[in-house]
């Protein structure tokens, strides 16, 4: 099969293309559906997310709601933004830094019942780090949430 | 006196860039004078900006507490090669390391580049000058590695102990190898686009640059994966965390072009997408370091962000780019059409190649990128594994399939019976690994088609060594065979872990045990340790099989006190057939102490692959060199013969 230079470069700009142009839509489809968004427990409140979709859950760990499931190793805490609250149980061992009274971001899921089941715990991983998506949360809403569990 | 003379040095090499890059554009309009001086000029901006870098490290060294950089980062109590590694460990000094290993490399080609015409060569040069000057203007203007403190400090901060590892002493180094590398192909590329003569010189001359820069960025990922695998203490490899991310798409890019460039070098074909690929891959290796250091995302690797910083970064990857991009706009329609080529071929594969490459590149650009997109829109959201790994294998699986077939096709035509025929019992291997995978059930459809494609790879990237005898095949093309067969061990590695990973997490009393694939876990107790600046509490896990003890296990929970922080240290069990990995949790109820376990088989393969992939590019390397300096050394007998005569 001979081909002129021309046609040659034409069908190989249309593979690229269409390879790309698939590539780009598979992806923006992918994104659609698997990116998870991130809610406060306010956003969680007002427009609750769909059970069992992927999310990431941030704010404050709620002082004295740290506590253990009875299956020996789950940990249950509370975390809140100030406006509300929602349950959380997570599986696996705490990061290094997690105290109550800190902010945290959790990836997981709701179950039915309302809870906020987390696979990972984003906590403080230096002194200086704060995950990005509290930074504008620590600023505003820090201190409502920590007016509100010192009184 | 040692910070200002290191500064001074760095002042003279900005200095020496700014000329370099005007003499290249007035010796480009005739001044002959001018374009003699660039290579000398060239050379000394590396030497000085060596010398820049040598005078921080014996800062570090010392533990001069009167540079504020040192006194920010280091402590006089940190063991000595954490001392010295610190002084790349943070922004400044890192950027310090980028522009050293730039100007070398420039001052390396400036020495010993002799392939291309002298008016290529100098708009290359030129070019490498325009980089390295956006460097050191990032540098002297945003972070001067050598600032004095008004009064010295008492005693250092310490530096993130997270980072106070063997491993990631030598992960930003080697991965800044590598985007270097590709600084180097990028001016190439610019030179090349500049002169319009992009050939076979400019492809056999940037391709070690390439293949080069290649290595060092497979060395440098696979580093920076097992880092986050031992020591962040969650059981994982990759992440798919925009650092991550940042580090594979100049990886991905630079893939691609070394195999572009390899059908440039033989049959003259794809002159402007190599060209174009020259500029992609740079910019991947921008905007790499723009995410790094401007922490605009979430990481788990970000350490040293700051936002300032990376729109100085952003604006510098806006000049050179958009620079380039123009320049490419201008000139492409002037680069002489290359060779046309039959749609049965080696050169149909590597487009094929390159093809999927670009589409994986885009996929991955696009996943680290959407979330920046719609936080500009008010919405914040993350992308994790859930995309990343079905959209990727969509176009990595039929990649790894065109890695079994493209090396057996011949340039030019190839008819297909033969190749089908020697392809035989790699689908034989497939079909077998296939069959067991589903008579197995544990695999996922991803994890198993992705042992499948491995055990088929493994196979067919042997094939081209079957037909001749092994000793006297070229290095280049054990090169491609011993990396291609690295490609299916990791992939072999990858598929395994996830298919028949193990995981147990538990409460223990001290004295009880778990069993984990088919091993007895007793935890006996948990002791405090202390180390040279650090505390820690470590479990005693012995691990036993029908009461035989094989091995203790000590994880710890480890408490820095400079800068004050806790690190989780899992400890690690290799087996040949697989990895024990534990982490010690927090106490639990009634003296309990938590556990978790996790048996990951053939988990170790994932970076013995890598490594095989790194030494087929080494092979590849030593293999041009070899060609090269034969080359060079018949041409000398050459001419000494016609002078005789």
């Amino acid at each position: 099969m001979s081909w002129k230079p021309k046609h040659q470069r034409m069908a190989l700009l249309g593979v690229a293309l269409v390879a790309l142009v698939g590539a780009v839509l598979l992806a923006m489809w992918g994104l659609r559906s698997q990116a998870s968004y991130f809610y406060v427990p306010a956003q969680v409140e007002s427009d609750p997310p769909a059970v069992g979709q992927n999310i990431r859950l941030g704010g404050m760990v709620l002082e004295g709601s740290l506590g253990q499931a009875d299956d020996g190793v789950s940990i249950l805490f509370t975390v809140h933004d100030g406006e509300a609250q929602v349950p959380v149980r997570y599986r696996g061992i705490l990061p290094d830094l997690f105290v109550e009274g800190s902010g945290v971001v959790a990836e997981g899921r709701f179950t039915p019942e309302g809870t906020f089941v987390a696979d990972t715990l984003l906590a403080k991983h230096d002194e200086n780090y704060v995950p990005r998506e509290l930074e504008e949360m620590t600023a505003a809403q820090a201190k409502a949430a920590v007016a509100e569990t010192t009184k | 006196m040692i910070a200002e003379l290191g500064l001074l040095a760095l002042w003279l090499a900005a200095g020496l860039s700014g000329f370099q890059l005007f003499a290249a554009i007035l010796a480009g309009r005739g001044a002959a004078v001018l374009g003699e001086a660039i290579r000398p000029v060239a050379v000394m901006q590396g030497l000085l900006a060596a010398f820049a870098f040598a005078m921080l490290v014996w800062l570090f060294a010392r533990t001069d507490l009167s540079v504020a950089l040192v006194a920010q980062h280091s402590h006089s109590a940190k063991p000595f090669v954490y001392k010295l590694s610190g002084a790349w460990a943070n922004h400044e000094g890192s950027m310090l390391l980028w522009v050293m290993v730039m100007a070398f490399s420039g001052a390396l080609v400036a020495l010993f580049e002799r392939r291309l015409s002298v008016a290529t060569m100098r708009a290359t040069l030129g070019a490498q000058a325009i980089v390295t000057l956006g460097f050191y203007a990032f540098l002297l203007i945003s972070s001067n590695p050598f600032e004095r403190l008004a009064t010295p400090a008492v005693e250092g901060n310490g530096l993130n102990p997270l980072l106070q590892d063997p491993g990631l002493a030598f992960h930003p180094p080697t991965l800044y190898f590598g985007y270097v590398g590709l600084s180097v192909a990028f001016s190439f590329a610019v030179g090349a686009l500049v002169t319009g003569e992009v050939g076979r010189d400019f492809a056999r001359t940037m391709r070690s640059w390439v293949l080069a820069a290649w290595v060092f960025l497979t060395l440098g990922i696979a580093a920076g994966s097992w880092w986050a695998y031992y020591e962040l203490g969650w059981g994982g490899w990759w992440f798919w965390d925009p650092v991550e991310n940042a580090s594979l798409m100049p990886w991905l890019a630079a893939t691609a072009l070394f195999h572009s460039t390899s059908v440039l070098a033989s049959r003259d074909a794809l002159r402007v997408w190599t060209v174009m690929l020259a500029v992609v891959a740079f910019s991947m290796a921008m905007v790499g370091t723009f995410l790094v250091r401007s922490g605009v995302l979430t990481s788990v690797h970000a350490f040293a962000v700051d936002p300032e910083r990376g729109t100085f970064i952003l604006v510098l990857l806006g000049i050179f780019i958009g620079g380039a991009l123009a320049l490419f706009a201008l000139r492409a329609g002037k680069i002489a059409e290359g060779s046309r080529f039959s749609w049965k071929s080696r050169e149909a594969s590597l487009v094929v190649n390159n093809v999927l490459l670009t589409a994986l590149l885009g996929i991955v650009l696009l996943g680290t990128l959407y979330p920046l997109l719609t936080e500009s829109m008010g919405t914040r959201v993350s992308v994790g594994p859930p995309y990343f790994n079905p959209v990727g294998a969509i176009f990595f699986f039929p990649l790894v399939l065109a890695m079994m077939v493209g090396p057996l096709l011949r340039w030019r035509d190839t008819k297909w019976t033969p190749v089908v025929q020697r392809l035989a019992p790699a689908f034989a291997a497939m079909a077998f690994v296939a069959l067991l995978v589903v008579i197995d059930g544990r695999a996922g459809l991803l994890s198993g088609t992705g042992l499948v494609l491995a055990a088929g790879l493994a196979l067919a990237s042997l094939l081209p060594l079957a037909r001749r005898k092994p000793w006297r095949a070229p290095l280049t093309l054990w090169g491609m065979v011993v990396a291609h067969f690295g490609l299916a061990v990791t992939l072999a590695g990858a598929s395994a872990e996830s298919a028949f990973i193990e995981e147990r997490l538990v409460s223990l009393t001290p004295g009880e045990s778990t069993r984990i694939s088919g091993w007895d876990v007793t935890l006996r107790g948990t002791i405090p340790v202390a180390g040279p600046n650090w505390t820690a509490i470590e479990g005693e896990l012995a691990v036993s099989r029908d009461g035989a003890i094989a091995t203790i296990l000590s994880p710890q929970r480890r408490s820095f006190w400079s800068p004050p922080q806790t690190t989780t240290e899992a400890a690690l069990w290799t087996r040949w057939n697989g990895q024990l990995y534990a982490v010690l949790g927090e106490p639990a109820e009634s003296g309990k102490r938590k556990v978790r376990l996790w048996w990951k088989p053939f988990v170790t393969l994932i970076w013995y692959g890598a490594l095989l992939v790194a030494l087929g590019g080494l092979l590849a390397l030593s293999g041009r060199a070899r060609s090269a300096l034969r080359r060079s050394i018949a041409v000398g007998r050459a001419t000494q013969r016609r002078e005789v005569a």
